[in-house]
Parts: structure tokens; sequence; C-alpha cells
């Protein structure tokens, strides 16, 4: 009985978006740790490769990336099967634009749009570094991978600055609008909280896109 | 009359013409000559048909009942808007002095697989009704009315149950929703119910069924542009949606399963 009713209600509409925003909470969460982690990059070679091997010894990661992978596919999973659900229920389009006080944020009609950049995204960065160039270096005795020295090195490439610099400009507008929306789709949003939710999930865009963009800038006009 | 404008408007209308939900349909663009600026929109439009029929030509078909903005029939999109530009206004309630002279308007019936085109401006909205009768009323027995007191609502739930209450049914938040969800419609009837004590009875099998038939409909999902509050003429918060989903959260978690001998 829990398992049909459990099931029904993830294949309503309102189900999936609860998916999304369960999913969505999840790699919110990463992509801030991430950033911050990756705050390193100023600190030194050293610190940011020790901190990279600590997070790739153990189980962990293991596990980590599991979450990661199974949230990334129910996300990208639900949003196709949203989208095309959502394209079928409008398949003719207005002559003309709603504007004025009854028109809407362009970061909520163009979810799917950026979604899918950051999809491609998230593919190649996984192709440049996690299956990149293998270097090595010790540091207090212990042999690791030397990410920093690859990093330095991608980073100097112009279109691959270009391609990060536009890919975390349309992460933080995709965040932007879907932090906010998860607190919606769950059911966590009332009349008192919801300006607050609004404005920090504006923030919250900001600050992952400004962490993110800070790190190919620096390396690229500053450490080369 | 006193006190009246005597400013008379000249307009462009682009208007959808679409003989029946199997014609295609086109613009045509019809001109509004002399109209006054006290005209409500509709008036405009009678105006503008009476000249059509003096021509021999077929009338712009519109819903329209009340014109005082409480039944829900009227409603089309102007200018890309649903209801026109001016906020917490149905068609009806929305005058000509909003409208400058020379103006060209485009006007386009709502557009919803689940709400096809019966004839130009008026569309079949009896998916609303659907979705009303799968769960949005609360059974009650019959016989003399209760004392208006007898049941006590607490003041803030009754506001709020009367906020969701005023929606109209007018369509305006899937006509303006890009995925044309009906989510804003039903997550104010569900919210209606819940706030109240006459709702809770009814509350789990209530939201589990508009659910259902609300996606059976062919409406799609909320993408939580806040496109329909903006549009909506009663002003139905966003909010209503997020109660909705923990409404239908909690009633799955809640369900209970019916066993031989209950009578059902």
């Amino acid at each position: 009985m829990a398992v049909a009713s459990a099931r029904s209600f993830l294949l309503t509409s309102i189900g999936k978006k609860y998916l999304m925003g369960l999913t969505g909470l999840i790699w919110a969460g990463f992509v801030f740790a991430h950033m911050a982690g990756n705050m390193l990059i100023f600190v030194g070679a050293d610190a940011y490769n020790k901190y990279g091997h600590f997070l790739t010894s153990g189980y962990f990661i293991y596990v980590a990336e599991a979450v990661l992978v199974l949230s990334l596919l129910v996300h990208v999973g639900c949003a196709i099967s949203l989208t095309i659900e959502n394209r079928a229920a409008r398949p003719t389009r207005y002559a003309v634009t709603p504007n004025g006080s009854k028109g809407v944020t362009l970061a909520s009609m163009t979810m799917a749009f950026h979604g899918s950049i950051i999809l491609v995204f998230i593919i190649t960065h996984l192709i440049t570094f996690k299956f990149g160039t293998y270097y090595e270096t010790t540091v207090d005795g212990v042999v690791m991978r030397d990410l920093h020295r690859l990093m330095i090195e991608v980073f100097q490439n112009p279109t691959y600055v270009f391609w990060y610099v536009i890919s975390l400009v349309l992460l933080g507008f995709h965040l932007s609008h879907g932090v906010g929306s998860i607190f919606q789709s769950l059911g966590l949003r009332n009349d008192r909280t919801a300006p607050t939710i609004q404005k920090a999930s504006c923030l919250y865009g900001v600050v992952v896109a400004a962490g993110f963009l800070s790190q190919p800038i620096y390396v690229f006009f500053f450490a080369g | 009359m006193a006190g009246t404008s005597q400013k008379k408007l000249n307009l462009k209308l682009k208007v959808w013409r679409q003989k029946s939900n199997k014609d295609q349909g086109s613009f045509v663009e019809i001109n509004a000559e002399g109209v006054s600026e006290d005209a409500s929109f509709l008036e405009m439009l009678d105006q503008v048909n009476e000249s059509l029929i003096k021509k021999g030509d077929d009338p712009i078909a519109f819903d329209h009942d009340c014109r005082e903005g409480i039944c829900g029939s009227c409603g089309f999109m102007i200018n890309g808007n649903a209801h026109g530009p001016q906020k917490g206004t149905t068609v009806c309630q929305l005058h000509m002095r909003a409208f400058k002279d020379g103006d060209s308007i485009v006007l386009e019936p709502w557009r919803a697989t689940a709400f096809p085109v019966i004839k130009d401006l008026m569309v079949n909205r009896s998916a609303f009704d659907r979705i009303i009768s799968a769960g949005g009323f609360i059974s009650v027995d019959t016989g003399n009315a209760p004392d208006a007191n007898g049941l006590p609502v607490p003041k803030p739930d009754a506001d709020e149950a009367f906020a969701n209450a005023t929606c109209i049914g007018c369509g305006a938040c899937v006509a303006s929703c890009k995925n044309a969800s009906a989510m804003l419609f039903t997550s104010a009837k569900v919210s209606h119910l819940a706030l109240l004590p006459q709702g809770q009875v009814e509350k789990t099998e209530r939201v589990l069924r508009m659910v259902a038939q609300m996606d059976s409909e062919g409406f799609g999902s909320c993408t939580s542009t806040g496109a329909c509050s903006a549009a909506c003429p009663k002003e139905i918060k966003l909010t209503s949606i997020a109660r909705m989903n923990r409404e239908l959260l909690a009633a799955t978690l809640n369900k209970k399963e019916a066993v031989e001998g209950d009578g059902v």
C-alpha cells in the first residue's frame, strides 16, 4: 500500500516537482561547498592539492559521487518529462509576450535552457579535471595528484575561461530561480517567508556564481 | 453626463478569429472608432460588434456575464496580458482610459490544450468544472442553517480561506502560465477548504482527487514563474500552490485504505 501511494504521488505533476526540488537542493548545496573548497586556489598549490587528496581518500567520495550522479539523473529525467508535458499543455504561443506588471523574471522562463547548458558544462568539466591529465606531486611526504598544475594549465586557455564564465553565469541564473523554487515545490513557503526566500535565492545565485568566477579569472590574469 | 470625459479613441484591433475548434483561425484587423474613454473593454467590443453586424459580418464571440468582475466568465489576452494591463482586474472591469488614441491592441483567446477554442475569443473551460467535481466541495447534511458562530474559526484562517475563496475560475492563471498549469486555480480551491473546519472531513481525498483530475486534463506543471498570480484578477497568491503541495504530501502519507465492512 505504502509503495503504491508513494508511486502514485511521485507520478503526479507535483510529485515530480518534489523530486526536482529535493535533487536540486542536493546540487545547490554541493555547488556551494565546491565553490567554497576551491577558494583554496587563493591560498596555494599545496593547500589546494591536500584538500583534493583529503576528499578523494576513503569511501566518502564514492558515496558522495553516487548521491550526486543519482540526483542529477533524477533532476534531468524529471526536467525532460515535465518539459515535454508542459510543451504539450501549451503548444501555441501568444503573438505578444506578457509585459509590465504582469511580466515575469527571465530566469524563471528559461530554466530548461540554462539547465541544458549546465549539464553540458558538468560533462566537459568532469572530462577536463576528474578524467584529465594525471600529474603527481609530493606534499609533506605524501604522493598525491597535482590538480593545481592541471587547473593552472587549463585556465591559461582563453576559450576555456570564456566557456567557464558563460556556464557559471548561467549556473548563477539557474540557482537564483531554482533555490527559491525548492521551497515552493516542497511546500515550505508561506506569505511571511516568501519575500525573504526570494531575496535569499537571488543572493545564493550571485554568491555561488561570483565565487566560482573569481577562480578561473584570477588564474587567467594573475597566476599564469 | 456630468463629469464624464468627451475624449474619443480610435483604435486598431488585431483580433483572433476562429470559426470553430476545427478551424485554423487567424488574426483579423478591425478598427474601433469613436470609443469613449469611459467605456469598459467589453462595451468597446459590443460597439465593434454592432458595426460588424450592420455590415453583415460575424460579430466577435467572447464570454461575458455579470460585467462586474465577480462571475469569472470573461477573459482573453490583451497585448499578451491576461485580462489586460491592469493588475487585479477582469476584462469587464478594464476601462478604455487605460489605452491611448491610436493604440494597436492584440486580442487572443486563452491558449491551452485543456482549454480548446470554441469560437474567436471563447474557450471551453469545463476542465475546471471537472476539477471542482473531483473534490472542490464539502458534504453537508441538509437542514436548518447552522448558527453563524456555532463553529469557531480563527480570524487569520478565515481571512486566508476567504482570500482563496475569491477565485472566480476565469482561467487567467492557465492562460498566462507558460506551461498552461492549473495549479493556482486548484490550489485556491484546496486552500479555501483545507483552512476551514468544515473542510477537514474530506481533506485527504479532496487534494488527491483534485490533483489527479488536474493532471489528467492535460494542464502543465508549476515552474514558479509567478505569471499566474500576477495575472489573477483576484490576486490569489503563489503561496497557495506551496500549501497544495504540502497538502498533497500529507494526504499521501495519511491516506487510509477502505476495508471490507466500512460500507464503501
